[in-house]
């Protein structure tokens, strides 16, 4: 018999190290033959600690487990819910990146390679870099970090660069809320962002990389490490790759604590061992990045998607999703959400199908007021656009983005003034200081909203022409797009910033 | 987590930054060696890595101040995280974190009388789907409600 336990930090976060410690008791305890593995997690978060038991006939699921039902689980009286696979939540995806998460040991390359890993690498070997890169380009894949740019494109710049040294940047800095797709792939499946690291290294000659991971991730920081570790042993990383004569190597860095060092020329700056100051572009990471040498920067999502491109053929990627969206989207649903976690399906599902039918509405039982799509510089999406399809160009002229593909639900207690204020406080507190419009645009729109919230109903049109100084002064998104949210809020719910005003007159 | 250590000598932090200098973009590697040994990037430690990696001493300091992460004052023996960002806030964050500072009579950043714990805001613990998220030293902790919170003070000596 195999037991299957998350060792994902939202299982652990939920209990998942009691669970699996009171199973190892248990099974001593009845001198059971049992195999414990530390899985990734399945991405349904609202049921971890969500343990699977193979008896031979495939993996049924149970959960949420507390330590107190493991003599129950081992009896097999404890109700369960059946094959994981075949819950609603789980069916209705289509899992292409995530094809591995949940299903394998993380840090077990055989199984690794048992579920369909390296196919892709092998047949990026055969390959010539612009071969290489031509497929990227035809799956039509574009940036997961959260400008949406075609990923071939960027490759193909940084094929194009002369240069006795090249790199590949991993950006795993994932600092949005209501975004943890890139943690949950590092900690569930990273020998598929190592393989798609090595694949875009050889696509654009590259032999070195960094996989830049926030502070706030230990436990993807241990699996990470371990897996370059593990990759490194096995030949998959190093000076010949699986046996090519071709050499691709690289390092986990650890962030400390910067949101706009997500941003990719600041991520470079504190590489470099800098402050972590945005940098005016051009020239482009990919002409001068990394010690002003040629540096693909690409989210992890992005280079977690390369090997599946690569084992499935590109037109098999390129074949899901809604118009110059191709492929999946690796959709994160948090917040105030009956049904939270991860949920990949090809682009052009609506916002409301996916709030309400997939997500099952707000925990609380309380009607949805607002989501939050793409991240603290995301708009709020009031429930009259809930028929968005979800889709780079269909969230723009909607007045919004999908940027990392966070979502999160608020219900109808939130005070949208508030979350506009929180808005400019975090870049505030967030700023590089490099533009006045950001540094000193936040701290005066935090003051300006706190006018309107005293009843000065002239503040508003100050706060709305404050966004268009930040919009258009400011070098990156922090300042740049700080606006999206605030004047979302404003807009569509002018009933928070309207009745305090009433109140005091 | 941190015991307090005495005042680290010179060859005590040198051997803390000789092995990350073959590395290309060594400052944070450093930083962070040197804070998880003595919780802080102490006073000495600045010029010391200034000379190693022949840099001024201006620009170690910009960025130790730079990075929420690098303090250079300890903290308590332990450090709460409490998720401030939206996910959170959507599930009560903003209230669990008022409670347990009221609670601890501190503010953020700030450590309780007694050094046991130091209170520090992130945003985002990328634990948004069990809201609202705290980090315990480097124990991950979901869907915190204010019982759930006061055993891990407890926990903590707080
Ligand atoms: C303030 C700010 C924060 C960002 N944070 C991240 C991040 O955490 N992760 C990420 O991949 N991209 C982030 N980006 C986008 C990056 O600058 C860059 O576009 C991305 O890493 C490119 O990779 P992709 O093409 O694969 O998306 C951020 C941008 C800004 C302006
Ligand atoms: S907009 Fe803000 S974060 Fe971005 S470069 Fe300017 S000051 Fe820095
Ligand atoms: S918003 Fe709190 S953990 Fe992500």
């Amino acid at each position: 018999m195999k037991i299957y336990v998350p060792l994902d930090s939202a299982a652990k976060a939920l209990g998942a190290d009691e669970v699996a410690e009171a199973i190892v008791a248990e099974v001593a305890r009845r001198g059971l033959a049992v195999e414990l593995v530390r899985n990734g997690s399945r991405g349904m978060v609202w049921l971890e600690p969500l343990v699977e038991i193979d008896s031979g006939s495939g993996r049924l699921a149970y959960g949420p487990v507390t330590p107190q039902d493991v003599p129950a689980l081992l009896d097999g009286t404890l109700a369960g819910l059946g094959p994981v696979e075949a819950i609603p939540f789980f069916a209705r995806q289509t899992r292409l990146t995530f094809a591995r998460c949940g299903v394998i040991d993380p840090l077990n390359l055989r199984d690794y390679e048992a579920h369909g890993g390296l196919a892709g690498l092998r047949r990026a070997l055969e390959m010539t870099p612009a071969q290489i890169v031509q497929e990227v380009t035809d799956s039509g894949l574009r940036g997961r970090g959260g400008a949406g740019f075609p990923t071939g494109i960027k490759w193909n710049t940084v094929l194009g660069a002369k240069a006795p040294q090249k790199y590949i940047v991993c950006n795993a800095d994932e600092g949005d809320s209501g975004t943890f797709a890139d943690r949950m792939i590092m900690e569930g499946d990273p020998f598929t962002v190592i393989e798609g690291m090595v694949i875009a290294g050889l696509g654009v000659g590259a032999t070195r990389g960094f996989v830049f991971l926030r502070s706030e991730y230990p436990d993807a920081i241990k699996v990470m490490n371990a897996a370059v570790q593990i990759a490194r042993g096995a030949g998959l990383l190093g000076a010949d790759v699986l046996g090519s004569g071709r050499a691709f190597d690289l390092e986990v860095r650890v962030g400390a604590g910067a949101y706009v060092c997500g941003e990719e020329t600041s991520l470079l700056n504190a590489l470099e061992g800098k402050r972590g100051v945005v940098r005016a572009k051009p020239p482009l990471p990919a002409l001068e990045g990394f010690m002003g040498r040629p540096t693909v920067v690409n989210n992890v999502i992005s280079l977690a998607t390369v090997p599946v491109i690569f084992e499935k053929g590109a037109t098999h990627y390129a074949n899901f999703g809604l118009g110059r969206s191709r492929g999946t989207v690796t959709l994160q649903i948090a917040g105030n959400v009956a049904r939270g976690g991860l949920f990949e399906t090809a682009f052009g599902m609506r916002l409301g199908e996916l709030v309400n039918e997939v997500a099952g509405g707000t925990a609380t039982g309380r009607p949805v007021k607002a989501v939050q799509v793409g991240g603290p510089l995301g708009a709020y999406m009031p429930v009259s656009k809930f028929d968005t399809p979800l889709g780079y160009e269909d969230f723009d002229a909607a007045g919004g983005l999908i940027g990392h593909a966070g979502l999160v639900v608020f219900d109808d207690t939130t005070d949208m003034l508030g979350m506009a204020r929180f808005a400019m406080e975090f870049c505030a507190v967030e700023s590089c200081g490099k533009c006045t419009p950001c540094r000193v645009g936040a701290v005066r729109g935090m003051e300006t909203i706190d006018r309107i919230a005293r009843g000065d109903a002239a503040a508003v049109p100050i706060l709305t022409d404050l966004c268009e100084t930040m919009k258009l002064g400011s070098l990156c998104a922090l300042g740049g797009f700080t606006p999206f949210p605030v004047m979302s809020a404003l807009t569509h719910f002018p009933d928070d910033f309207a009745t305090r005003k009433e109140a005091a007159e | 987590m941190h015991t307090r250590l005495p005042v680290p000598s010179d060859a005590e932090i040198s051997a803390l930054i000789a092995p990350h200098l073959a590395l290309e973009g060594p400052l944070l590697p450093i930083l962070h060696d040197i804070q998880a040994r003595f919780g802080h990037v102490p006073d000495r430690a600045q010029p010391l890595i200034a000379e190693a990696l022949n840099i001024s001493k201006a620009e170690v300091h910009g960025v130790v101040s730079f990075y929420h992460d690098f303090r250079e004052v300890p903290a308590g023996r332990h450090v709460v995280k409490i998720c401030r960002a939206e996910a959170c806030q959507a599930m009560g964050g903003a209230a669990l974190a008022e409670q347990t500072l009221a609670r601890l009579g501190i503010g953020w950043h700030g450590t309780t009388a007694n050094g046991a714990v130091t209170v520090e805001p992130v945003y985002c613990l990328g634990l948004c789907a069990c809201a609202p998220a705290a980090m315990v030293d480097d124990k991950v902790v979901g869907r915190v409600d204010a019982a759930r919170m006061d055993a891990l003070l407890r926990e903590v000596g707080a």
